[in-house]
Formats: C-alpha cells, structure tokens, sequence
C-alpha cells in the first residue's frame, strides 16, 4: 500500500547543524528530488553522514530549514541503511519482518530473494557475514517501500565482491524508481553509481553537478583537486 | 563450630520437612521475581527511553530503593495486609502470598533500576536505526527488552538472589508458622536462636546450593540462546 502523500523533494534551505562552538554542516541549500542517484561525495568529516540524518529527520537543524513534499515534518517513505546497521537479536527474516507494517511471510521472502539472502533466512541476523549484514539492511530499508532510500557509505568496510552485491542491489532498487541518496568517499563507487553528485568539504556544500560533468570538469578547485587523489581536508 | 557430619546427614539425608521448607522457599522467591519482573521490566525500559521533569529524582529513588531495608518492606506490607489495614480483607497475611507480595515489591526496585540502564546503555546503539524506522514508542521498549533478554537474565538473576537470601520481610509478613510459612532463611534465624547451629548451618548449605543451582541453569539457559542468536 502506498501513501497518498509524497516526501519529494526534501529541500534544504539555509540549513546547519551546529554542536557547541562546532559547525557540522553550515548554510546548505540543497533540493532532493526524484530522478536518478545523487552521490554525496567528499572526504570524511566532509558533513555527509550529518546531511543524511538531517533528510531522514533524525536531528534537526539548528538553523534554516527542511522541509519534505513542501511539508515541515518527514513522513513514513523514507528508509536508511547506516554504515554500521544495528542487526535485530532475532533471525535474519525477523529483521525484514520487524520494519513491515503488516505481517507478510510472502513478502519477507520476497524482499530476502531480491537481496540474495533467502539462503540465510533463518540464521540470526548477528551471525551473518558484514556484507550480508549490510544486505539484510537494505531489504529492511526496502521492506518499508521507501520513496527515497538514504545509503550512508554502506560499503565502507567491504571486500570488493560484497560491494559489488550491495551496488548491484542499489542499482536495482534506482531502477524500480526510488530515489538514492548515498553517500560515499570512494570514487570509484561514485563513479559507478551517481546520476548527479553533490560534492562536500568541512560542513558545506561546495559543488553539484551531473556525474559526468562533475568527474571530466569539475568547477571547483577542490573537486578537482580530490578527484585527482590530492588529500582535501 | 557446628558438627559438619550432622549438617551433612541432614542434606542428604531426606527429611521430607527439610525438602518443604526448601520447596516453598523457592516457589515464594521464583513467584515473586516473576510478580515483579512483570512490572519491573517494562516500568525500567519506559523510563530509559523517556524524559520527563523530575526523571531524575525518579532515577534517584528507584536506584536506592535496591537498597531498602527488608524489615521496613515487611512492615509496610504487615500494614497493608493486616486487619485493620487496607487490604486486611484479603485475609493473606501469614500466608506465603503476602511473603510473595513483600519479596516482589523488594525485588522490583532492583530489577526496575537494572533493567533501566541495561535498556539505556542499549538505546544508544539502537537510537537511529529505530527512529530511522519510525518505530513507536512502545514497540520500542518491546524491541529493547527483548534485544536485551541475555542480559536482562543476570537482571532477573539478582533479583532472585535478593529474595531468596532475604530474611525481614518473610519473617514479619509470613510468620514463620512451621509447615506453613517457614522458609530456608527463617527456619536457619529460627535455629540459630534456638541453638541448634547444625540445622541451621545444614539448611544454609542447602540454600547456598539452590541458589548456585538456579545461576547454573540461568546461566546455561543465557549461553544457549547467545550461540543461537548471536
């Protein structure tokens, strides 16, 4: 069942987030909108992982605003895969179960096949192997029929053959129309997967661009500069 | 000293009065850990996960009320239950009911207070990914309790021990009344008083036992479902 009300675009004006004397992310304008995946790209500490808890509603700005469909409050068809996910203590199909909103055996085998994971339904979602764990996340973010799928670096700490599952699925799940948000330092995987690419360093949003204007001419010195491999701090 | 063969002999010697006042002992101290758990458990991850003005005075109490003096427990619960008092027309005092109601409301303070930090200690690492959810408040203190059920064991565990070595308020509220209400830890201050410390010391053995074989099992039991459930 789908909600009749859309959380399309998330718009960021003017937002922050600040903690203490410590600006995490400063003065971001931003429109998320339906369309292909949007990469948040930049070094760590850049403000990527900040900016994808402010769109899921998970912290509030401390100035400027958000707003989700033109509404100030986020609704029910966001889903985030963190870059750690707390697996549930129960077994791997429990966890898919845990985030539907009504029970569905059908679709719980449903969501584990389309990860791959429907050989370990009925192991503890603890015992899985990290890219399994990160799988199993996906389908539980999945289970929740999300418009917009937040991924915050889920393939951070993957061998090459699990990120290549996890983007496989995330390729999938942009096919079937769900907006991605994904955040990432890898450029390769940037490369990979982004439609357009919002570039960040220290807090602020310093460039956006479609993916293949973004990786051939970048427009600003340090985009250029980390896209060559220099360290942008 | 006592004479260890006498206490030994009792042990194991099956005397049939010996193994009722053991039975009782811990159907009172098991019933009223139960009794106890049922409000306690859900009360303590409540209040981890919500803040409230005055949540802290209520951590305060609740945290010292783990130490209150089982006689007082007993005397407040002999008041209730008295005659005269409130619920005197229950007519359960000297009773091993009214021994239950007193040991659970010993125990639920400690169980309350334990459960209230294992459950916020776990909140931390579960916060995002609930809220990322969008899980309800209640279903979220289901979820923790249940996430935290290996841990909410040793919970339980001290709980028992609390009631089963208590000797105040089963004494006030029970009576200690032979074959009826005389539990292990009545029945070694009864023998004490009386002299005969090789009974006493015999049923001390005996209750130092069940509760080491009540830790066994529950420990086992927790092992058990970690392999399982990772």
């Amino acid at each position: 069942m789908r909600a009749p009300i859309s959380d399309l675009p998330v718009a960021f004006e003017q937002a922050s987030l600040r903690a203490g004397a410590v600006n995490i992310v400063s003065d971001l304008d931003l429109t998320l909108g339906a369309g292909s995946p949007t990469i948040l790209f930049g070094p760590n500490g850049s403000g990527k992982t900040t900016l994808l808890r402010l769109a899921m509603g998970l912290v509030a700005p401390t100035s400027g605003r958000i707003s989700w469909g033109g509404r100030a409050e986020p609704g029910e068809r966001l889903a985030m895969v963190f870059q750690r996910p707390v697996m549930l203590r129960r077994t791997a199909a429990a966890n898919v179960a845990y985030a539907l909103r009504a029970h569905d055996d059908r679709r719980v085998a449903e969501l584990l096949d389309r990860v791959g994971l429907a050989h370990v339904a009925g192991r503890p979602a603890r015992k899985l192997s990290g890219g399994e764990q990160q799988r199993l996340a996906l389908a539980r973010a999945l289970a929740r029929d999300p418009e917009i799928l937040f991924l915050d670096e889920p393939t951070a700490s993957l061998d090459p053959a699990a990120t290549k599952a996890v983007e496989d699925i995330v390729r999938a799940v942009a096919a079937s129309g769900v907006k991605i948000v994904m955040a990432t330092h890898d450029i390769g995987q940037a490369r990979r997967l982004a439609g357009d690419v919002v570039f960040l360093a220290r807090g602020r949003l310093v460039e956006r661009a479609a993916a293949a204007t973004f990786f051939t001419a970048p427009a600003t010195p340090e985009a250029a500069a980390f896209l060559l491999g220099d360290l942008v701090i | 000293m006592p004479d260890g063969t006498s206490a030994l002999q009792l042990v194991f010697g099956g005397d049939p009065a010996l193994y009722a006042i053991v039975a009782l002992s811990l159907y009172v101290s098991v019933c009223a850990v139960i009794l106890a758990a049922l409000v306690a458990l859900p009360f303590g991850a409540s209040l981890a996960l919500t803040r409230f003005p005055g949540r802290a005075f209520v951590v305060v109490v609740l945290n010292a009320f783990m130490g209150l003096p089982p006689v007082v427990v007993g005397l407040s619960v002999y008041l209730l239950l008295s005659r005269s008092g409130p619920l005197g027309f229950l007519g359960v005092l000297f009773t091993p009911r009214a021994m239950i109601i007193a040991q659970a409301l010993l125990v639920m303070p400690i169980i309350a207070a334990l459960t209230c930090q294992t459950v916020e200690d776990l909140w931390l690492e579960y916060r995002d990914e609930l809220t990322a959810l969008r899980v309800t408040p209640a279903r979220r203190v289901a979820t923790l309790l249940w996430d935290a059920r290996f841990s909410l064991v040793t919970t339980l565990l001290a709980g028992f021990g609390r009631a089963a070595a208590e000797v105040g308020t089963v004494m006030i509220v029970g009576g200690n009344i032979d074959g009826f209400t005389r539990t292990m830890t009545t029945a070694i201050a009864l023998e004490t008083s009386k002299g005969d410390l090789p009974l006493a010391m015999g049923l001390g053995l005996v209750l130092i036992a069940l509760i080491i074989v009540v830790n066994a099992l529950a420990w086992g039991a927790r092992r058990i479902g970690e392999i399982r459930a990772g």
